[in-house]
């Protein structure tokens, strides 16, 4: 496969993800901040300062608005043009992709993207936004689950394929840990406790970012604690957007493309040493340890190691590009 | 009549559809009746579907100079254009007549310039022509055939007699919406086509790769074919996309190509692999910076020396466009006297030739009745229609044919055939015209049909998609 196409595809498979978990996860906090204990002004500033915060877009952000409140972050991480991972901006990107690589991916994926990126061009995402903001996020999160549908369904599950899951799997990653991150960024309103009932209404907000809310109460049958959520979101072993999950898969789709065995720490190249490190880690580690080193230090250390994997693979299977 | 035919007025042109007496012709008898069925409401819907497939299958071309929305949908009119069997044999008897003819001009100029030597065509028109490469003369191109897809421009006049009006012999464009336009009248009228004995076009796609697999070096047998593209920007970047997927070939661009030890390379995953032939969609001029324009950022620096040694083929050869010069067009009939001594089958437009003092002082004279055409510009750019330029136009043209004789072209405004095409809830006739595809390999092959374009200007005749050309399907009947 030619070197740019599968860089054209890996992105394709990580402007997607992008664009659904920003849907998601202002379609959640949009929600939270409708609950009666929350709405006071000041505290409701810092809730949305802190997922602009998480998304580490503060400075663009601040150019362009001249306020932080639930109406600009929408616009900013739904519609902004400016903004390369808004939503809207993500569909772009995504299509792009797409189009230079129409030959690699089949007609019904190319479609159902373009259909996306033409109701936002038309307007008419923007008028379902103005008429229902749940129908317009619904709307973001299935189109981008149709698209994952129609691709494992139409698409030849061969490199190509692989090159969008370690797109989508290694953004995935990324996103769980940063909306888990955002918790740590949110101040508790004066007088609440930790542990009280704001503090697991917000613990509950951010399982329902990662679609989790369901598979949480499945698995434990409990009440939302912190280090349990963390625990899930962190290491599940089979809920699909847990960060271990995410790097399993990523591992897995690495494997098939070098052709390298999985199993016995076999590795080849650079970005297999890595992904494996970090799988390991995922694996082994437990709750007691990343709270002794702080939930933030520990997401940032995870964050820092998905970038460098994501450099790898470009080093290895798309470095001479620039030459 | 129905309702979608009243008051329609064939006018004094040759009309596709109807006799100059208002009788149907009879190829058209039945898509008559159909059509006449259908009220403006129904066909409308049917109009919607078809351009809201074309939307979001991405069937577009790009437009520039405009910020946002820079990708069209190319308009489409769902009356066929309807080509009776025996007059497409004649048309496809012409055209590979034509498209020989033109492969002996190129190898005898790039070669012996016999036509030369024998005062046929003049040197200077040669020498002089903007695309001809002197750095190949001497250089033998794989199997000896240089135009390997050329689509030639058919008009018909008031009489409806078949004329050339150019051939496009370097990379011709287009084809791709001939094979849309299949698809969505099939979609939006089924069942028209089992009324109707039409020949298919889609061999065309696998007609192509068997070309580019024949010409490919050294007669390998699993050749590695790719087509390069300027890239999504170009404004045929949507036609480049379909033909490589079509064709299941790589689609690639200059970036992603290599010349490495007399080799052609292009960087993939698991490293360098060859590339044997390239269907290339991107002129001479940006094709290789050392050794064309050292400005381009799209082509592969080196292609041309591998293709000097033989070990990758082109298609179409560097140094076509020699052929399609306009003032070269005017020598056409001439090749295929000299070459394979025959009549030609399908006329050019009568032309003059600025280049000769007699036709030049004919076109300096006439200028308000003729269309001037520069030699090296398409796409119905660099052009006097003279019967409705204003007197500051003509003078420039003047003094452009005075300064530059030998770039200049002149030929009698021609009536254009028209055909019976949508406009605001009814039918008026809009001129046409044709481009069939040829594709010359191990044989010759001509997609049943062709493009035709539609002037959907009222009274225009450009049709020309960058001025508000649209195009139709176009139906060879079965004999």
């Amino acid at each position: 496969m030619l070197s740019r196409v599968a860089d054209s595809l890996y992105w394709l498979g990580r402007y997607i993800e992008r664009a659904e978990n920003n849907a998601r996860m202002l379609d959640v906090n949009l929600q939270l901040m409708l609950d009666a204990t929350l709405v006071k002004n000041r505290y409701s500033q810092q809730h949305w300062e802190s997922i602009i915060y998480s998304l580490e877009d503060t400075k663009l952000f601040e150019k362009l608005y001249p306020a932080i409140n639930g109406e600009t972050v929408v616009e900013f991480v739904s519609f902004e043009k400016m903004n390369p991972n808004s939503v809207y901006s993500c569909l772009c990107s995504a299509r792009e992709s797409a189009r230079t690589v129409r030959e690699q991916i089949s007609s019904e994926m190319f479609e159902q993207l373009n259909r996306m990126f033409l109701d936002f061009r038309s307007g008419e995402a923007q008028g379902l936004f103005r008429s229902s903001s749940y129908q317009f996020f619904q709307w973001v999160m299935q189109g981008c689950h149709l698209f994952q549908g129609i691709a494992d369904a139409t698409m030849a599950h061969d490199e190509g394929w692989d090159f969008i899951q370690l797109g989508k799997f290694l953004e995935r990653a990324d996103r769980t840990s940063r909306i888990l991150d955002i918790k740590y960024h949110i101040l508790l309103p004066k007088g609440e406790q930790i542990g009280g009932n704001v503090d697991l209404v917000q613990w509950l907000a951010v399982l329902n970012s990662c679609s989790a809310g369901e598979p949480y109460r499945k698995h434990f049958q409990d009440q939302v604690a912190p280090w349990k959520v963390a625990e899930f979101l962190i290491k599940h072993q089979t809920f699909p957007r847990s960060i271990r999950f995410c790097v399993d898969s990523f591992d897995y789709s690495l494997h098939r493309i070098t052709g390298v065995e999985r199993g016995d720490f076999l590795y080849r190249v650079e970005a297999e040493r890595l992904s494996g490190k970090l799988l390991a880690n995922l694996s082994y580690v437990i709750i007691a340890d990343i709270f002794q080193i702080g939930l933030h230090e520990y997401l940032d250390t995870i964050q820092l190691r998905l970038i460098e994997i994501g450099n790898a693979v470009y080093k290895e299977f798309c470095e001479w590009l620039e030459t | 009549m129905g309702m979608l035919f009243d008051n329609y007025d064939p006018g004094s042109f040759f009309d596709e559809m109807f006799e100059p007496s208002g009788q149907i012709r009879t190829h058209y008898d039945r898509l008559f009746q159909r059509y006449s069925e259908l009220t403006p409401e129904e066909f409308e819907r049917k109009r919607a579907a078809a351009d809201n497939s074309f939307l979001n299958q991405g069937v577009t071309f790009t437009v520039y100079n405009n910020d946002e929305g820079t990708e069209r949908i190319f308009p489409f009119d769902l009356l066929p254009r309807i080509v009776p069997f025996a007059e497409w044999r004649q048309i496809e008897q012409g055209l590979v007549q034509r498209i020989t003819a033109l492969n002996l001009f190129l190898q005898d100029v790039y070669h012996e310039q016999r036509i030369i030597e024998d005062k046929v065509v003049p040197r200077e028109i040669v020498e002089s022509a903007v695309h001809f490469r002197p750095e190949f003369m001497g250089v033998n191109v794989p199997k000896g055939i240089y135009m390997h897809i050329c689509g030639t421009d058919l008009i018909r006049d008031s009489d409806g007699r078949y004329l050339v009006l150019e051939d496009n012999g370097r990379c011709p464009s287009g084809v791709s919406y001939l094979l849309e336009n299949r698809q969505a009248m099939k979609r939006v009228f089924p069942n028209l086509f089992s009324r109707h004995a039409v020949q298919p076009v889609d061999t065309y796609c696998q007609e192509l790769l068997n070309v580019l697999r024949y010409i490919a070096p050294d007669d390998k047998s699993e050749p590695t074919v790719v087509l390069l593209t300027p890239g999504i920007y170009n404004s045929a970047y949507f036609e480049h996309s379909f033909l490589a997927r079509t064709m299941g070939i790589e689609i690639v661009v200059g970036a992603d190509l290599v010349a490495q030890n007399g080799n052609l390379m292009m960087k993939t995953t698991k490293g360098l692999r060859q590339v044997d032939v390239v269907y290339r969609r991107i002129d001479d001029d940006f094709l290789d910076p050392s050794v064309f324009r050292k400005d381009s950022l799209l082509g592969v620096s080196g292609i041309v020396d591998v293709y000097r040694r033989g070990n990758v083929s082109l298609a179409n050869s560097i140094g076509t466009g020699v052929a399609d010069d306009k003032a070269t067009y005017y020598f056409v009939p001439q090749m295929i006297k000299y070459y394979l001594d025959q009549e030609p089958i399908l006329p050019n437009v009568p032309t003059y030739l600025s280049h000769f003092d007699s036709d030049r002082a004919y076109i300096l004279e006439h200028l308000s009745e003729l269309v001037v055409k520069a030699a090296n510009e398409s796409g119905g750019y660099g052009m006097l229609m003279g019967p409705t330029s204003t007197a500051a136009e003509r003078e420039k043209f003047r003094a452009a044919i005075n300064e530059n004789p030998r770039n200049y072209i002149a030929q009698p405004v021609v009536p254009l055939s028209r055909c019976p095409s949508y406009a605001d809830g009814h039918f008026e006739g809009r001129h046409i015209d044709l481009r069939p595809y040829i594709l010359f390999g191990e044989k010759i092959t001509i997609i049943p049909g062709g493009l035709t374009r539609v002037a959907l200007r009222k009274n225009s005749l450009v049709v020309n998609s960058s001025q508000g050309g649209g195009s139709k399907d176009t139906w060879v009947l079965n004999e």
